[in-house]
């Protein structure tokens, strides 16, 4: 299990801007300061599907199609702030696994 | 807490609506797109680009606390120049769920978002994201009655 590989990770919201702009940008950070290097890309809801195959996690605002065999996230906790710890903590968690 | 806050959105007093009877989430989106667009900020495919968004990725957000939010917006290419809008609802309005679009969210403050660079504009969302974590700043903007109540609360915050 090579813990320094760079994750990486598929930031999507409703139209690819904003939104996942913003979630990259926190998880990039918070999971440096945790010492996980990780790359994010970002899409449209409604690419989630053609963009997932080389990542290891998929992050979103919005649901995500299932049957993508990926571990996914889905929340708002980094514009609420609900429940942000606990995600932090799972993503780290699902990336120190791969 | 005791800690000043200066949140920097683009945001004018003129773009603040007060709306006693709002009667949908299309309502309120119109009308908070007309103030913008009055002013050259976004073009007129905008409205429409937004209403169109909002049915099939709503952009309700349910926070902690009894105050509810949304924050519609929608693709770069209709907006000319980045610009907040934000309408205070006297009575709630119902916006649906961003990650559960089937829920319902009684919401009391929209925030209509207009950004052409996104990776420049992060800092306009975070600034956004900031209010929304607010209870109190919230409570603040809801019992506001003018724009300059609105604007006074933002741009001095003391616990």
């Amino acid at each position: 299990m090579n813990q320094q590989r760079v994750k990486r990770i598929l930031v999507a919201c409703g139209t690819a801007i904003a939104t996942s702009t913003l979630v990259a940008v926190r998880i990039k950070e918070e999971m440096a300061k945790r010492g996980i290097n990780v790359e994010t890309r970002q899409c449209k809801a409604t690419e989630i599907t053609s963009q997932a195959q080389d990542v290891d996690l998929i992050v979103s605002t919005t649901p995500v199609p299932s049957g993508l065999n990926k571990p996914v996230i889905q929340t708002l906790a980094f514009l609420t702030g609900i429940g942000k710890e606990d995600v932090l903590n799972q993503i780290e968690k699902i990336l120190k696994e791969m | 807490m005791g800690m000043a806050l200066e949140i920097k959105i683009p945001l004018q007093e003129e773009n603040i609506l007060f709306l006693s009877d709002a009667k949908d989430s299309s309502e309120v989106i119109t009308r908070l797109s007309d103030a913008l667009e009055k002013q050259g900020y976004i073009k007129s495919s905008f409205r429409d680009a937004v209403l169109e968004r909002e049915l099939s990725l709503p952009t309700g957000l349910e926070l902690d606390g009894q105050i509810h939010a949304a924050i519609p917006h929608a693709d770069i290419e209709h907006v000319n120049f980045p610009s907040v809008a934000l309408a205070v609802l006297q009575k709630p309005v119902i916006f649906r769920c961003m990650v559960e679009p089937e829920k319902e969210i009684p919401v009391r403050l929209v925030f209509l978002l207009a950004m052409n660079e996104p990776k420049k504009q992060v800092e306009l969302l975070q600034q956004v994201a900031t209010i929304l974590q607010d209870s109190e700043l919230l409570r603040k903007l809801v019992n506001s009655k003018t724009g300059k109540e609105v604007m006074e609360a933002l741009i001095i915050h003391n616990d």
